[in-house]
Formats: structure tokens, C-alpha cells, sequence
């Protein structure tokens, strides 16, 4: 275990020196987050006229909803991207080789090569946003809900990886799948409103097959009150299925690989 | 070290036509064809060899190699190296072998070798002071000095390899899978590419197995060749053997002074081509000195040369003659 552990401070300081290396690409990110955020406000902003809901939640609450998006958004930029993008170049230039190689857990490697810190300040700006929703809503917070959305958060980010790792583990057949992972930000990106805004079949769909609902709906309903032990049990589970569907998925891929790549 | 019992490999492939209603087609009801990469190939390597693996492209150089490390599972046969089976990827195995691709880095193309190192020394376990006083140790044998602290980016072509040996070689491998390490590289380079490779083997007794497209390599580092040929095993054994049988003669040209008659170059080899002062001989190796000195002294000779075919053209050579 040390020596993962040990492996991972590498692979995050060799991640940052990277970055570190290209100064004006980190200010254009920023810039770029700051941008799509308001960007995003601003389209959030035009549901609402005064006093008006959106499916049943008010204009603070919708903003905790946001905030809770840009931070699973900020994660996938910081984590997601630059890591499960990289699987593509693997396996199109044969790099993948060298990762099957070393003595070490071949989805620990790629899951967790790089860090793109481009993307923290999105997270810390979605955490902002929720805390100031928070405050509009009359949030009280207490330790077990405090605690609650921890794990909400951590179940949430579990889905999205186990997702996003899926797709791009089908690279090993298809070799191209920009596009598909690209589907899957769109699809991220519907969390960014409250599930009750959209139609029932959509809802069922965020909730069950694609669990869009337990990233930012679910952790915004804990913080409300409105969901309790049950949901926060159902977005484990699902987080567990989920990650375990992955595990197992990019274990037959690589005997797919090792007995037809060349 | 390696061994290697009936050995094979079979691919499934698509086929595909060319043109749009070829890739239609292509997309629609995939065609596809086995194609045998390996075939029934057998040998073993004692440790501490270092032993050429020689082929023409797509012969199965690659494939082999990717079999031994793991990297691809067998179709049929046996492979052991180490004591340990290849495509189980076990850790204990992958911290025991190496492999070095001439065509793909791992190095991260933006920071120093150094920092790439570091990683591998993590990901191998390798304590802090233990890796440095490896990495010293290589990079004195390798010659690299501050090349190790600029980014990878801006080497030379022959730095980076040297930096991809240290690399790959940090966990002191026991057995050395080398697939085209001088590709690419100037002459000085490959010199000292091969050079490293030979002291290396000497300092810590690792097994090589090295293919090559420049004869050079595998002339100056394996007294023993594997010679594949359409996914089999055609010759097993020392170089000099390989040679004569792959090439009998060698080449002498020749720029004279002035221009001679096919007669007079009688005696001395098999004339290949005359024109004007330029003259292309084929000559017995065993008579190539005696020919050499006879030209000098009887012609007036302006430049002389002496040169093996390329390894390629020796082993197509050889395949059309309908030796196999």
C-alpha cells in the first residue's frame, strides 16, 4: 500500500510540474471556467422570474444544484479528463504497453497518472456556490448532514469515474471514443438543473440508468432535508454496482487486448 | 532464462476493399481472415545470453517479443521466462524483465528524464537512495549528465533513447527485451546505444534478446542469432554461420582511374556490372583479400569499397533462392 501511495505523490508531482511548464495555459483555463460559469448562471437565471420555482425548487436551491454541478464538473476536468482521455493515446500510439508492464495495477495507473489543477478552482467556485445557495435556502447545518453529503459527494464522483471509465475502456475495441465521452459531459451537464424540471421518463433515466439524479440532485435534497438514510443508501449502492461493473469490465477488456493487440 | 515450445500465433484480421463501397461493405458485414504471425517456434536462452532476433518486417520479430513479455497470450505453445508464465503478468515476473521499444516512449515528453524516473522508482518499490545510486551508476555508463534534468522535449534523438535505457532499466531487469533500440539513431549513437548494451550485459549478467534492422547491432552484440521468417524459426544458431549462408559473397565496387575490358577483370570475382571507370564485383569472402590486393595492384584504382547487402535484402535474397 505504501508504495502506491508512494507512486501516487509522484504522479501528481510530475502532473504539476507538467502543468507548471505551460504558464499561460493555467490563466486561459481559468478564465475559461469563469466564462462557462456565469454563462451558466446567466441561462439558469432566465427561468426565474420573482418569486417563480422550477419544478418545485426555488431560485436558492436551483443555485445549490448548480454549485453541486461545477464541482462534479471541476472534478472531471481536473481528474476525469486528463487521466481517462489519456486511455485513448494508449491504446491509438501502443503506450498502453508500458502501463501492462510495470508491477502495478494497470486501472490504478491510468485512473490516477495526472492532475490537471486547471480545474480546482472550478470546484472550489461549485463549492462556493453551493454554501451561498445553502445560506439563501435556510440550510441549517448539522454534523450528520454535513457527513451525509460527504459520502453523497464521494458516492457521486465513485458514479461519474465508474461511467466515464467504462467508455473509455472500449477504446481497446473502437480505438476512437472522443466523441463518446464527450456524450457523457452533455450528459453530466443535464445535473446542472433540478431532477423535478424535467419530464418523467428523463427523470426515471437520470435516476436509474445514466445516475445523473445522486451527483447533484440527491446531495442538494440531504442539505434540504428532503432525502434521508434510503437515498443516501440507494446512491452507495448504485456507486458500488457501478464501480464494480467498471473494475470488472476493464479486466476483460485487457485479456481482449493481450490476445488479439499486436 | 527462456524457453519456448511450439510456439504460435494467429490473428483475426478484417479485410477490407478499397474505395467508399469497400469501406460501406467493410462496416456493414465485417470480413475477416486468419492471418499465422508465429508459427511452431521453439528455442531457449540460457541466462546471461545475448542473442539477435533477426526478420524481414512482419515476420514475427514483434509478436515473439510481445509473447515473451506478457503482452500478448499465445495462441498455442509454451512460453517460460524466468520460471514464470509470460501472460499472467504476475508482478514478481514484470520487476524481473524490461522492454525497451525503439518506436514508442514512455518518457513524459514535457519534464526531465529525472522526473519520469522518480515515478518508475515508486512504481517499482525502488528506495530513494537505492534509485539515485542506480541512475548515477547508468548515467555514467550511458553518458548522460545534465540531459537528465531538461525536458524530455528538447533531446536529441540519441539522448532520449539513452534516457528510455535508464528508464527501463532502473529495476535491474534480469532479461532484456530489446525491439529496435538504434532505430532511427546516427552511427555515433547506435555505437554507444550498442556499446552501453554490451557492458551492461557484461556488469550484470542480464539476458538480451535484441532485434534490430542494422546489422551493425547484431554483429557487434549477439554471437548467436534467431533468424525468423513468416512466423518461423529458420536459423538458430552463431552469426558467422548466418553470414556465409546468407551471404557468400560480399560486394566490391569499385572507381578506376580509367575505364578497363570486361577481360581483364577475369579471375577476380563474379562481374556484376561495368560501366566506364564504375565496376560492382560479388567476391567469395574467403577470397575477398586476395582479391582486394590483386585489384589495387593491377588497376589504377581511384576508390574501393566493400560492403554486405543490407540484412533485408540478404534474407529476401535468400527466401527467393527457395533455400527454406
Amino acid at each position: 500500500m505504501g508504495r502506491y501511495w508512494r507512486t501516487l505523490r509522484r504522479f501528481w508531482s510530475t502532473a504539476l510540474a507538467v502543468q507548471l511548464e505551460y504558464q499561460a495555459n493555467v490563466l486561459i483555463e481559468l478564465l475559461a471556467v469563469a466564462m462557462s460559469l456565469s454563462g451558466s448562471l446567466f441561462l439558469l437565471s432566465l427561468f426565474y422570474g420573482p418569486d417563480q420555482t422550477l419544478g418545485g425548487w426555488s431560485w436558492a436551491q436551483a443555485l445549490m444544484v448548480q454549485g453541486l454541478y461545477t464541482v462534479f464538473d471541476g472534478m472531471a476536468s481536473t481528474w476525469l479528463r486528463p487521466n481517462l482521455g489519456a486511455i485513448v493515446t494508449h491504446v491509438r500510439e501502443g503506450t498502453l504497453d508500458f502501463v501492462l508492464l510495470k508491477p502495478i495495477d494497470s486501472q490504478f495507473w491510468l485512473s490516477l497518472r495526472t492532475l490537471s489543477p486547471a480545474g480546482l478552482p472550478e470546484i472550489g467556485l461549485g463549492l462556493a456556490l453551493l454554501a451561498w445557495g445553502s445560506l439563501q435556502a435556510g440550510v441549517v447545518l448539522t454534523l450528520p448532514t454535513l457527513l451525509m453529503v460527504l459520502v453523497m459527494l464521494l458516492a457521486g464522483g465513485l458514479i461519474l469515474y465508474s461511467l466515464w471509465f467504462l467508455i473509455a475502456a472500449t477504446s481497446i475495441w473502437f480505438v476512437k471514443t472522443w466523441n463518446a465521452t464527450e456524450v457523457l459531459r452533455a450528459l453530466l451537464a443535464s445535473g446542472r438543473y433540478p431532477l423535478n424540471a424535467y419530464p418523467p421518463a428523463l427523470r426515471l433515466l437520470f435516476t436509474v440508468v445514466l445516475p445523473v439524479a445522486f451527483l447533484t440532485t440527491v446531495p442538494a435534497q440531504v442539505l434540504l432535508g428532503a432525502a434521508g438514510a434510503p437515498m443516501l443508501l440507494a446512491g452507495l449502492g448504485l456507486a458500488v454496482v457501478f464501480f464494480a461493473a467498471a473494475r470488472s469490465f476493464w479486466l476483460f477488456a485487457l485479456r481482449f487486448y493481450t490476445s488479439a493487440s499486436s | 532464462m527462456i524457453q519456448v515450445d511450439g510456439l504460435s500465433k494467429i490473428y483475426r484480421v478484417a479485410e477490407k476493399q478499397p474505395g467508399f463501397a469497400g469501406t460501406l461493405r467493410h462496416f456493414l458485414r465485417r470480413r475477416t481472415r486468419d492471418v499465422v504471425a508465429v508459427q511452431d517456434v521453439s528455442f531457449q536462452i540460457e541466462p546471461g545470453e545475448m542473442v539477435g532476433f533477426l526478420g524481414a518486417n512482419g515476420a514475427g520479430k514483434t509478436t515473439t517479443l510481445k509473447m515473451l513479455c506478457g503482452l500478448i497470450h499465445p495462441s498455442s505453445g509454451r512460453v517460460q521466462v524466468g520460471g514464470f508464465s509470460p501472460q499472467r503478468r504476475q508482478a514478481e515476473f514484470l520487476r524481473r524483465i524490461t522492454l525497451v521499444m525503439g518506436q514508442k516512449q514512455q518518457l513524459l515528453w514535457d519534464l526531465p528524464p529525472m522526473d519520469s524516473l522518480r515515478v518508475n522508482a515508486a512504481v517499482y518499490g525502488i528506495p530513494d537512495g537505492v534509485a539515485r545510486r542506480r541512475i548515477s551508476e547508468l548515467a555514467d555508463l550511458l553518458e548522460l549528465g545534465e540531459e537528465l534534468t531538461r525536458p524530455v522535449r528538447k533531446l536529441s534523438l540519441g539522448q532520449r533513447m539513452k534516457a528510455e535505457l535508464l528508464a527501463a532499466l532502473l529495476h535491474e531487469p534480469e532479461v532484456l527485451f530489446l525491439d529496435e533500440p538504434t532505430l532511427g539513431l546516427d552511427v555515433n549513437a547506435q555505437a554507444r546505444v550498442r556499446k552501453f548494451l554490451a557492458e551492461y550485459n557484461r556488469r550484470t549478467g542480464a539476458t538480451v534478446l535484441l532485434t534490430s534492422h542494422y546489422m551493425a547491432d547484431i554483429t557487434a552484440l549477439c554471437p548467436r542469432v534467431l533468424l525468423i521468417h513468416q512466423g518461423r524459426l529458420f536459423h538458430d544458431g552463431p552469426l558467422e554461420a548466418l553470414a556465409e549462408q546468407l551471404a557468400p559473397e560480399r560486394e566490391v565496387r569499385l572507381e578506376l582511374e580509367s575505364p578497363v575490358a570486361p577481360d581483364a577483370l577475369e579471375g577476380l570475382g563474379r562481374l556484376e556490372q561495368l560501366e566506364g571507370c564504375d565496376v560492382r564485383l560479388l567476391v567469395p569472402r574467403d577470397q575477398l583479400t586476395a582479391v582486394v590486393a590483386q585489384l589495387l595492384d593491377r588497376f589504377p584504382v581511384r576508390d574501393l569499397d566493400v560492403t554486405d547487402p543490407p540484412i533485408e535484402e540478404l534474407i529476401g535474397g535468400l527466401f527467393r533462392q527457395g533455400r527454406v
